[in-house]
């Protein structure tokens, strides 16, 4: 858009002072003032500048990945991120769990009538910084308002295309006997970043989200061992569930070493202090990978060579289990299921 | 994890299972009840029960708060919050109990009821100095731990003139349901439910201390042992109680010497009784209705009481026939023993309340030890070699 056409709109955005109004949605002036003046000065790519409908992509060879993604993050601004942040990292991804390289993101928003754009602006500054940082470009959107009391301040849709380089395979349902699984970090850090915000809750160490794009620890992973056969990020569930889903998508059963499992002190303190499992709390920056058992050195080597997966550990064997349990051999040298999550552990945490 | 992880080592812990081991007569049976819901989910949760010798079972008791509450009780809540309009407040557990018709307080929230999860009473104070123009009902539950922190908010409410505010009260006491328990039939005369000893309550003992536990031990020879919440607790409580049995002795002993004191917490002790009196009697789920077991609101904060407030009329239901979370609470049957358990009652749809809360005998089971029931698959060895 060039600086003649800007000049179309009597006054800027107030930035600072003003708030999104149902104008901002309905498709008139104030509707692309807000797309130039705030989305396309952030997000600016070759793709998105034309602001056409539909974005036209160059792509390359190879099989074509899209995942989807809504996120209704309460609060929006958490220790460690925002939904803006998060929103691209979620979508990155879940694209990178299926061994793609992410290539192009779309976002929707859904606005909520009086919302300040002061935040809408921090939130899109720190969408765009996370998009850069991935090298994954916003090349299309879309923005709606709601009326007041409908929302929730801020609402962001995201989906992300990426290519598998050829060779890869992965999936759900490949799991095997015998097979290692792996983390690449301490769990929960995100779901109890959230949690200590909303119940106003100081430890000593803040305890930060995790989110993070996964696409790069992916990508030496693979290079390093290219037989993995399951990678998924434990995201809302926790490592728990994402290992239920697995264990029943294989037809397998899974045995895990409580011990082994990393958890920050500062996590496992807050769980404890607020009654959760941290094997249920959800993370944004970390990966489970599971692997043949002969590659198992490597795979943990790599991922450890990454400052991602400094903290990755061997933490379970996949059995052979007709009823798919997932079970655990517990610090205390018990044994116990790791069942799916019930019900709603922490509500509206991605 | 600092003052935690001193509890649950694995190395004390096999040197107290040896210890078990070691003095369980192989010649005798060995049933405890452990009477807290903390107890149960802490067996079930570090695997405990794979630390005993087969001759030494745990009998999961009804010390579960949501548990134990009526349907007729959550009814009353539903009514609260559907018709009357108010803003039901309440801990997070007890919103999905199953109450008449498949509901709950989940359910009424999603048909448009103003149900909001707590973390303390004085949360749901809050929200009625937060919302003056709404009527704000805390739904109250829980054994001797939780009730003086109700008796707080309701001191405060009634000081603060926070005319909004009300407590549907449904706090229970836990040596009325130890005595039910070991006056059932099935206990004194029928001897269908073996009880050698109890695991006695936790933070329970910390209000109410250990002498009231000296009455069952005296009059009814069961020895009892307070224990904590940590998987060590639990085992050494059960090797106290071992030791017991095999000496003929029936005492209270106290393994949480580190927080209970034979007198308790006389401030809460005394707090309580400013703002609460027995109940003549009191429905429970699974026991029935129990004498002077649970308590009531008294007079001078007759405006903070939902039940006069609300002119609320309590109507007893009857649990689903084929429930049988009430011999489960009695430690007359198994969760797996009943017809629903893992098929139509599950953690995601359940039917009795034992499968609501973590530390109900059929979820703890169910989500920790369901793979105890089959025998098909043996125990694969270590996942990690260390």
């Amino acid at each position: 858009m060039s600086a003649a056409a800007r000049r179309e709109y009597h006054r800027p955005l107030d930035l600072r002072r003003g708030r999104v109004e149902l104008a901002h949605g309905a498709g008139g002036r104030a509707t692309a003032q807000l797309v130039e003046e705030l989305f396309l000065a952030a997000f600016d790519n070759e793709w998105l500048r034309p602001l056409n409908d539909a974005a036209s992509l160059p792509m390359p060879a190879g099989r074509l990945v899209m995942a989807t993604d809504s996120h209704v993050v309460s609060p929006l601004f958490f220790p460690g991120g925002d939904i803006g942040s998060l929103s691209v990292h979620g979508t990155v991804n879940d694209v990178a769990m299926a061994g793609a390289v992410p290539l192009y993101l779309a976002a929707g928003f859904v606005l909520e009538e009086g919302y300040p754009l002061a935040d809408l602006k921090r939130i899109v500054a720190s969408m765009a910084a996370a998009a850069k940082a991935a090298g994954v470009p916003v090349v299309t959107g879309d923005t709606k308002v709601v009326e007041q009391g409908k929302g929730d301040g801020v609402y962001i849709t995201t989906t992300g295309v990426g290519v598998v380089p050829p060779g890869i395979s992965l999936d759900g349902a490949a799991a095997r006997e015998g097979d290692a699984i792996f983390v690449s970090g301490t769990i929960g850090d995100h779901g109890v970043a959230i949690m200590s915000k909303r119940e106003n809750l100081e430890f000593q160490t803040e305890i930060l989200s995790d989110s993070a794009p996964l696409h790069r620890l992916v990508a030496a992973l693979l290079a390093a061992c290219p037989r993995i056969r399951v990678l998924r990020d434990p995201t809302r569930g926790g490592l728990a569930t994402t290992l239920n889903e697995i264990a029943r998508a294989s037809g397998v059963g899974m045995l895990l070493e409580e011990s082994a499992i990393p958890v920050a002190p500062a996590v496992a303190a807050a769980c404890e202090f607020l009654g959760l499992d941290p094997l249920y709390v959800a993370n944004e920056g970390k990966l489970i990978a599971i692997a043949p058992a002969a590659d198992a050195d490597r795979v943990l080597a790599a991922l450890r060579a990454h400052p991602q997966g400094r903290d990755a550990a061997l933490i379970g064997r996949v059995t052979r289990d007709p009823d798919h349990f997932v079970q655990m051999r517990t610090g205390l040298g018990g044994r116990r299921v790791v069942d799916w999550l019930t019900g709603d552990q922490l509500p509206r945490i991605c | 994890m600092k003052f935690v992880d001193e509890f649950r080592d694995a190395e004390l812990a096999r040197g107290l299972a040896a210890a078990i081991a070691r003095e369980a007569d192989p010649a005798r049976r060995y049933h405890f009840m452990e009477f807290c819901g903390g107890h149960t989910h802490a067996i079930s949760r570090y695997g405990v029960t794979d630390l005993l010798p087969p001759n030494v079972r745990m009998i999961h008791g009804p010390g579960c708060p949501v548990c134990v509450l009526p349907i007729g009780r959550i009814d009353l809540a539903i009514g609260l919050a559907l018709s009357r309009g108010v803003i039901l407040c309440s801990y997070g557990d007890t919103l999905r109990v199953p109450a008449s018709e498949g509901r709950s307080l989940l359910k009424a929230k999603a048909e448009g009821a103003d149900v909001r999860m707590v973390y303390s009473a004085a949360d749901a104070l809050r929200i009625a100095r937060a919302n003056p123009d709404r009527e704000v009902v805390f739904l109250a539950i829980g054994f001797e731990t939780t009730t003086p922190p109700t008796a707080l908010v309701l001191r405060e409410a009634h000081a603060g003139q926070v005319a909004n505010f009300s407590v549907l009260c449904n706090h229970v006491l836990t040596p009325a349901a130890i005595v039910n328990i070991l006056e059932s039939p099935e206990v004194r005369s029928l001897g269908t439910v073996p009880l050698d000893g109890f695991v006695g309550p936790a933070h329970v003992s910390t209000v109410i201390g250990t002498e009231p536990y000296e009455f069952f031990a005296q009059e009814y020879r069961k020895p009892v042992v307070i224990a904590g919440f940590e998987p060590l607790d639990v085992m050494q409580a059960i090797l106290m109680l071992v030791r017991q049995v095999n000496e003929r002795r029936s005492q209270v002993e106290n393994q949480f010497s580190r927080v209970v004191n034979r007198a308790g917490n006389l401030k809460a002790q005394a707090l309580v009784a400013e703002v609460f009196e027995l109940r003549r009697e009191f429905e429970w789920r699974g026991l029935g209705t129990v004498p002077y077991s649970a308590l009531r609101i008294r007079e001078a904060f007759a405006a903070h009481d939902a039940e006069r407030k609300f002119s609320l009329v309590y109507q007893p239901v009857a649990d689903n026939k084929a429930c049988e979370c009430g011999a489960i609470l009695r430690g007359i049957k198994r969760p797996v023993e009943c017809k629903l358990f893992g098929g139509a009652c599950t953690p995601e749809t359940p039917m009795g309340s034992c499968m609501v809360s973590s530390e109900g005998a059929c979820a703890a089971h169910y989500s920790y030890g369901r793979f105890r029931d089959r025998e098909a698959v043996p125990a694969p060895a270590a996942a990690v070699q260390p």
